[in-house]
């Protein structure tokens, strides 16, 4: 820091050029000290941004960067609201997940400092809390931080019985239909798939089947609904039942072999079948809430058609239990103001902010009560099924190792043509057991 | 050098003996070889082997190619001498990354002028053999001038004597290149394919920019970035890094037993 204040000073100070202009001996060398002391002064600048020299404590929130701008505006109003005592900035991480992980565990695990505040996925919360990277919640603020939450939210951000992580935006997809086509959605997988090869169209259902994260989202949706889960409750050992684990598998199989799949189903994210579905040609997609707004803003006569069911059960009369996603907000375990980064990441997580960022950002809320806010159901008319979905919603295999496990899915399901149900339980328990004792390569 | 490469080298093999997970700090513990069975018992393993080596095989046997026929050109070339070796020069002075980039948006199907050039409508970097394509030929696209340039220089090293008494002795074009001036070569091109080879086989940017590692293309330097960065398994990603080493100076060894007896008798002489 005192580079930085003395710099200017110790360079004027040292005569540079002679009164011809020309540069003396002694100046030359002086030119070059300064040269290097403006250096210095530049790299203290750059070090020095994180910290400040006055003012109330800076507080740096790692999230991903949000576009609407509902996320900078709530760090805007808490920092209003905090009077001085702090003042939240905003750290932008890429929009991709895995991006966004790779960034943040590099620096948490080298315990950088200047992570005070974290918008943490879902998926993240053991692995975080396991490697002393994030704070416990204390009772107190974990009872605010919990109350009047969604329940499933709650537990996406609880790990061995502790709070981790103020429960912020949640997610879940819905089946999205249209309803210039049928009179009613269908109810089961099957359903489906006779609705969609009688309308004959090549690519009628779109899904996600990229080797990712969507693949393994999929997978947990199918075999949650088929009554299974990847891991045992204490998610040490593996669980994959035989009987849910192939009925899942099966229809991953019957899908990518449907005459009313999409050619391009292995290369499918999110987003591709979004964009698919804006085309018109598509009857059914699976996907998040997003695609509400967009449909909305891209192709509004498409939208008029637009309708939304619960994702389709697996097995006839037992309703469907979807993946749940979301951001949650955890204090850094090494960060300097740990007390003050709790009241802030309560701040953030409040009511005001949540509504901000349904109305702004389309994030549904993790406060159960706003699913009856108006101005909230005005951007979610699904609000209802929302709320619904997501009070019966699954989560990812809730261990540590929840990045080799998913990728141990994702990897031995993809393509999902070639999917043996029959052969292929096995080689998942296997693939997953190995992810889980950290062994082999992924 | 002991400090900056003896002791981290020695340090990644220490650490590939244990198991050791930055997320389990407290579960760290001697494991013997036992990461580095779990590599090579992996079928990812010798899956980005196999994808190394092609991509290895197939781009340093079209640079030698290509490299000799812009090194004829730019010895040759009777005008604009500089001009064609500056030119021929460009790709190798472009960022890997930049260069990466620049060829996956040329080849995407809706920002790309490949498409619309051959008139074609696939996902190039969606299918295996076609990414596969992609990688190769922007590697061949990036390193040729290197190859170029090295061959340039064995090129001159050719004594003219030489060829024009083959060329008095009746000996056409063809056979003064392959009877003549290839085996007058002959270090060079070990030189410059083992410097290629090495190279090409640590291959991560471009791959990682291109596909990352989607549709089969998965190199073993990104095997290693997985383990390393990505799941923090210091113990595992060591024992790849030290697995790629161990290719390395077998690829040098190869090297240096076919080539070797030429280039160290260029030294002596």
């Amino acid at each position: 820091m005192h580079v930085r204040d003395n710099a200017p000073e110790n360079a004027d100070r040292f005569p540079v050029e002679n009164r011809v202009g020309r540069p003396v001996i002694s100046g030359r060398f002086d030119a070059v000290t300064r040269r290097f002391l403006a250096a210095l002064a530049l790299l203290g600048t750059l070090a020095g941004c994180a910290e400040q020299d006055e003012g109330p404590p800076l507080l740096r929130w790692y999230v991903f960067d949000e576009q609407s701008g509902a996320f900078a505006g709530a760090a805007r109003r808490c920092t209003e609201a905090a009077r001085g005592r702090y003042r939240i900035e905003m750290a932008a991480l890429p929009s991709d997940a895995d991006q966004q992980r790779e960034q943040l565990v590099r620096r948490l695990a080298a315990a950088d400092p200047d992570i005070d505040l974290i918008g943490m996925d879902v998926i993240w919360t053991g692995e975080f809390a396991e490697a002393g990277w994030v704070l416990p919640w204390p009772d107190k603020a974990a009872e605010r931080a919990r109350a009047g939450r969604l329940a499933s939210a709650i537990d996406s951000a609880t790990h061995a019985g502790r709070l981790w992580a103020a429960p912020f935006t949640t997610n879940t997809q819905l089946l999205w239909y249209r309803g210039d086509r049928m009179t009613a959605s269908p109810k089961t997988w099957d359903e489906m798939f006779a609705l969609a090869e009688r309308l004959g169209e090549r690519g009628a259902i779109q899904a996600q089947g990229e080797r990712y994260e969507g693949l393994t989202v999929f997978f947990v949706s199918l075999l949650a609904s088929a009554g299974g889960s990847v891991l045992a409750p204490d998610g040490l050992s593996v669980s994959l039942e035989e009987a849910p684990t192939r009925r899942a598998l099966e229809v991953m199989r019957r899908l990518a072999h449907s005459p009313a799949a999409d050619p391009a189903l292995s290369n499918a994210r999110e987003d591709q079948t979004r964009l698919a579905f804006e085309t018109g040609k598509p009857s059914f997609m699976l996907n998040y809430t997003y695609v509400w707004p967009s449909a909305h803003a891209n192709v509004p006569e498409l939208a008029r058609q637009m309708r939304w069911a619960r994702w389709p059960a697996v097995i006839a009369g037992r309703p469907s239990r979807v993946t749940l996603g979301g951001v949650n907000l955890a204090v850094g375990a090494h960060s300097r103001h740990p007390d003050l980064a709790f009241e802030a990441a309560t701040c953030l997580a409040a009511e005001p902010n949540q509504r901000q960022a349904a109305t702004l950002g389309g994030l549904p809320p993790t406060i159960a009560a706003l699913y009856d806010d108006a101005e909230v159901r005005a951007t979610f008319p699904f609000a209802d099924l929302l709320r619904e979905t997501l009070r019966d919603a699954v989560q990812r295999p809730q261990t540590p190792l929840n990045a080799d496990v998913s990728l141990a899915i994702s990897h031995t399901l993809h393509p999902m043509r070639d999917i043996d149900p029959v052969a292929d339980v096995a080689r998942l328990r296997k693939a997953v057991g190995r992810a889980l004792r950290s062994e082999g390569l992924l | 050098m002991l400090v900056v490469t003896a002791y981290p080298m020695l340090y990644a093999l220490w650490l590939s003996l244990f198991r050791y997970d930055l997320r389990f700090p407290g579960e760290r513990r001697f494991v013997g070889l036992e990461n580095y069975l779990s590599v090579l018992s992996s079928e990812t393993w010798w899956q980005a082997l196999s994808n190394t080596l092609l991509i290895t095989v197939a781009s340093v046997s079209l640079e030698l190619l290509l490299g000799f026929v812009f090194a004829l050109v730019m010895q040759r070339a009777l005008i604009g001498r500089r001009l064609v070796r500056t030119a021929v020069l460009v790709p190798y002075g472009i960022i890997t990354v930049v260069a990466a980039m620049s060829w996956r948006f040329a080849f995407d199907p809706t920002t790309g002028f490949v498409n619309a050039l051959l008139g074609l409508e696939g996902a190039w970097l969606a299918q295996s053999g076609s990414a596969f394509f992609v990688i190769i030929q922007t590697e061949v696209w990036k390193t040729t001038p290197f190859m170029a340039l090295l061959l340039l220089a064995g090129l001159t090293l050719v004594p003219e004597d030489l060829l024009r008494a083959a060329r008095v002795d009746g000996a056409n074009a063809w056979q003064r290149f392959f009877r003549v001036t290839l085996p007058q070569m002959r270090p060079v091109i070990g030189v410059a394919l083992l410097f290629r080879t090495l190279d090409a086989f640590r291959i991560f940017d471009t791959v990682f920019v291109q596909t990352r590692g989607a549709q089969g293309t998965e190199t073993v330097s990104m095997v290693g970035y997985n383990a390393l960065i990505t799941r923090l398994n210091l113990g595992l990603g060591s024992a790849v890094s030290v697995l790629i080493f161990l290719c390395v100076l077998a690829i040098a060894a190869l090297y240096l037993k076919g080539f070797g007896s030429d280039m160290s008798r260029r030294e002596e002489s």
